[in-house]
């Protein structure tokens, strides 16, 4: 199976801060990459280069083939990339039927895929019309990912789904995810949380000071617990 | 140089630009004892006094206020009052400065707290307000301020024109009161730009600059970046407070259009970026190089303007026409902002830097 | 597949933030024991309307564009004077037909003016976006420097072309003279003015809530990077909605140069003041916030003048800081800024 996308020596640069210094990484088209690390290993910065947020000052990112580190973010979405970011970005004075309006872009909602949709998270049916900054963080959640696959995308970059969130709608996300997966999706999926990374993960990477320092499937690290503690250091957490 | 605070022009050309207008400036009542002349020469002093404090807060800090014209009227307004309403001597000029310069650094106080209340976005806005406001209250407190004509008053003798201190037929040349207020300005000016400069490059300074790349980061390094503008503030007003009772002890006069006016306000934008934002030396330069412009390119237009005129030529004698300078100056005003953001300072000591 | 945390919470209300929406109501009827007559107040009421409609349309641009495009535009007030000046080339060539007692020929004036005022206020935010505010897109100091330089520029270029004197313009003859309602006399201009405003609010709320491009720039405003994130090139709504805004600036231009019967450049900085306090009233992208702003500032300005005519613009500072003391970010703050 090929590589989706991948990232070959990127740099990025924040005003005097050097924070990705030479990434390479590939992510498999139709199995979901995790991408692990501590706090301000450029976890967050990689998906932001990648979605073209903040440009690559060096190297090469390309994405079904396509070099993609100089497109504009508008054009990068259009080539089919969905993107949760970590602040899940919900559009608080929209109501939910608008935020997810907004994530079928050209298209209208498909009724199908929303019922679908529905059946993970319920919340959005209940509160269709409600403002999205009414509803709990937890359902904000919801809201942003369900932004993110109204409709079908080839990639999709979720940035700590799980953060701050009840156990119960934890499991939640990850049948949601698990699913998607199942419907061909490729992704790559940034977690501290080591459960939902087990659950999902087929590959891993972890990141560290700006480059990915272990590449490899989430079947060995699973099994092997001395490398488990060696890249714990790098505070994964073990959940139950 | 311990006298520049460490902080030399860094430009040959500059340090000679700066020695020559330092220079003519210390001698313009031997050598251009005209009234034109000197008014030029005192505008010149006064002005690189307002626009130096004036780039303490831009250039120094990053923030734009719209309200410095306000400070320096404020100044002004006390000194005037004071000779106005006690008569000419030194304690009203003592009186007006005790009450002007607090009251400037107490209303810079007020507005850098409220602002910091408010989102920061608001700030060059909300002190355009202020300034609207204090301008049209000066001309209704008319009992106090004289309202639109302002108000005249005299000095103290030994300041006055008529006061003959060393006659003409002991060096050639009269030193009279008139000779005494010009250098009186001139010393105060130059200790005031000497002080701006020690404040810039004292770890005060150090630290505003700092807060001007990125306050975020200054703020998490442990800084209380919210004292910092403040002080900066605050400092800014009572120079420009300074400045504004230099120009009213000269002109003799004060009112709305010398000291309040808006155009005073954009006369200081165009000459902190023309001269050169964060450099304190752009101000003695942009102050020079715009107050000769105002008064002598004025008459060049006027000139150019009554040519095209009876050419027959369309539209140009409208844009010559001397009341338009302004015109040219926001168009040199708009392209140094895009073109050359630090000035003309910036530029020669680029040149420097490129050709060593 | 059950939602725990919330399976049983009723829908939750959206609570509406009312408290705003009254403040001009109650500041109205707090005057009226203050003015005394209630003729008086009648009469300022409606001048204050009037007014506040006016500065509400110039300043729906600004808090749009501000709250959308993070531009801060200090030479709006260039498009206020540029609308009126432009108007008077239809008013003064048409004279003829504006002091005739038709409306039908009143209106051939008027509306032509308030059209080609428009035009070439859009046109003109067109130059100004692309050449002032683009090369310096997010330095906010240079875009204050910049377009305070464009605000000289244009003033000092309406002198150029027209002269520093004032241009009269006479309102035309059928909008003369006042509505009676017994003891109350309303100026026809001025319920024409209110007229205007209202259709302006009504038509941007529409478009706003009702049309996929007002979507965008509602969520634009809140977080124009997500936007982009799912597939839409805000940047080219952002050109269009900087020239509706200068269009509607241009506008009021002429609506005011109507009101005061004079045009002259000095106006854009006499409004650009009001409109900046009635954008931080009212909160940054907020045109419903804007709206009770201008409202607002009109019945100080107007009441205000009449009960202590001194305090004038300061009186106005007053109220800004009286609500921003309340609301630090204005009555709505829409953006996440």
């Amino acid at each position: 199976m090929s590589d989706l996308l991948t990232l070959a020596g990127v740099h990025t640069h924040i005003g005097r801060y050097h924070i990705l210094q030479g990434v390479d990484l590939a992510v498999p088209e139709g199995q979901t990459t995790m991408l692990l690390g501590r706090n301000g290993a450029g976890k967050t910065t990689t998906l932001r280069t990648i979605m073209g947020l903040w440009p690559a000052s060096r190297g090469e990112i390309r994405l079904g083939g396509e070099r993609i580190e100089a497109s504009t973010t508008p054009d990068i979405a259009r080539l089919g990339v969905g993107y949760v970011p970590e602040s899940m970005a919900v559009f608080s004075d929209l109501t939910v039927r608008e935020n997810l309006v907004l994530g079928a872009r050209d298209g209208d909602l498909d009724e199908a895929r929303l019922d679908w949709i529905f059946g993970f998270f319920p919340a959005l049916r209940r509160f269709w019309l409600s403002r999205a900054g009414a509803l709990s963080g937890g359902q904000k959640q919801m809201l942003s990912i369900a932004r993110a696959i109204v409709e079908p995308r080839k990639l999709l970059l979720i940035d700590e789904p799980t953060k701050g969130l009840a156990p119960a709608i934890v499991m939640a996300l990850i049948e949601c995810l698990k699913e998607i997966k199942r419907r061909g999706a490729t992704i790559l999926l940034v977690e501290q949380n080591f459960h939902a990374a087990r659950e999902l993960g087929d590959t891993v990477l972890v990141m560290d000071n700006g480059t990915i320092v272990h590449r490899g499937p989430m079947a060995e690290l699973a099994e092997d617990v001395a490398l488990q503690e060696r890249l714990l250091g790098l505070s994964l957490e073990t959940h139950q | 140089m311990m006298i520049l605070s460490g902080d030399p022009p860094r430009s040959r050309l500059l340090a000679v630009l700066l020695i020559v207008i330092v220079a003519l400036l210390l001698a313009t009542p031997w050598l251009f004892p005209g009234a034109k002349p000197m008014n030029v020469a005192v505008k010149i002093c006064v002005f690189a006094v307002l626009v130096a404090s004036y780039d303490l807060l831009l250039g120094y800090t990053g923030t734009v206020s719209f309200a410095h014209t306000m400070f320096y009227g404020i100044g002004s307004y006390a000194v005037a009052i004071a000779l106005y309403g006690m008569g000419p001597s030194w304690a009203a000029i003592g009186t007006g400065i005790v009450i002007g310069l607090p009251l400037a650094m107490l209303l810079a106080l007020a507005i850098g707290l409220f602002s910091l209340r408010v989102a920061a976005i608001f700030f060059a806005m909300i002190t355009l307000a202020v300034a609207s406001a204090f301008q049209v209250l000066a001309s209704q407190l008319s009992w106090l301020t004289g309202g639109e004509d302002g108000r005249t008053f005299r000095l103290p003798e030994l300041l006055r024109p008529g006061t003959v201190v060393v006659s003409k037929d002991a060096f050639g040349f009269e030193i009279n009161g008139r000779t005494l207020t010009y250098y009186l300005i001139f010393a105060v000016s130059v200790l005031l730009i000497l002080a701006l400069l020690r404040v810039v490059n004292s770890p005060f300074g150090r630290v505003l600059q700092a807060i001007r790349e990125n306050r975020f980061r200054a703020e998490a390094l442990g800084y209380r970046t919210v004292f910092h503008l403040t002080y900066a503030n605050c400092i800014a007003a009572t120079v420009a407070a300074c400045a504004g009772i230099l120009n009213a002890i000269w002109l003799r006069y004060v009112g709305p259009d010398t000291s309040l006016s808006f155009s005073i306000m954009l006369d200081i934008l165009l000459m902190v970026v023309i001269g050169g934002m964060g450099t304190i030396y752009g101000a003695i330069i942009g102050a020079g190089i715009f107050i000769i412009a105002q008064n002598y390119l004025q008459t060049l237009m006027g000139t150019a303007s009554t040519a095209a005129a009876d050419a027959g030529l369309p539209l140009l004698p409208g844009l010559l026409h001397p009341d338009r300078w302004l015109l040219w100056l926001g168009l040199l005003f708009i392209a140094s902002v895009y073109f050359f953001p630090t000035g003309v300072v910036g530029r020669l000591r680029r040149a420097k830097e490129g050709a060593g | 597949m059950t939602d725990t945390a919330t399976s049983s919470e009723a829908l939750p209300k959206p609570k509406r933030d009312f408290l705003p929406v009254l403040l001009p109501a109650a500041f109205a009827l707090l005057m009226l024991p203050l003015v005394g007559s209630a003729s008086s107040w009648a009469t300022l009421l409606a001048a204050s309307l009037a007014m506040g409609m006016m500065i509400f349309i110039m300043a729906s641009g600004l808090t749009l564009v501000f709250g959308l495009m993070d531009v801060l535009n200090f030479g709006h007030g260039a498009f206020i004077a540029v609308g009126a000046y432009v108007a008077t080339l239809v008013f003064l060539p048409l004279a003829g037909w504006s002091q005739a007692d038709s409306l039908a020929s009143n209106l051939a004036v008027l509306v032509p003016a308030a059209v080609l005022a428009m035009g070439v206020t859009a046109l003109l935010g067109l130059l100004v976006e692309r050449v002032l505010i683009l090369p310096v897109y997010g330095q906010h100091l240079k875009q204050i420097l910049m377009t305070t330089g464009g605000l000289i520029v244009a003033e000092q270029s309406l002198y150029a072309l027209w002269g520093p004197q004032i241009i009269p313009m006479p309102l035309p003859a059928s909008l003369r003279g006042s509505f009676i309602f017994g003891d109350v006399a309303v100026a026809k201009y001025r319920v024409l003015a209110m007229l205007i405003g209202l259709v302006v609010f009504i038509a941007i709320q529409l478009v706003l809530n009702r049309t996929k491009i007002g979507l965008l720039i509602r969520a634009g405003v809140e977080n124009r990077e997500m936007v982009e994130a799912l597939g839409y090139r805000i940047r080219r709504l952002f050109l269009g909605v900087f020239m509706v805004g200068s269009s509607l600036a241009g506008l009021g231009g002429v609506m005011w140069g109507l009101y005061r019967e004079q045009v002259h450049a000095s106006i854009g900085d006499e409004l650009t003041v009001l409109v900046f306090i009635v954008v931080i009233i009212g909160g940054l992208g907020s045109i419903g916030g804007c709206f009770i702003g201008a409202l607002l500032v009109a019945m100080v300005a107007n009441f205000g003048g009449f009960l202590v005519p001194k305090l004038a613009l300061v009186s106005n500072i007053l109220l800004m800081v009286a609500i921003l003391m309340w609301r630090p970010r204005g009555l709505y703050a829409v953006t996440s800024r």
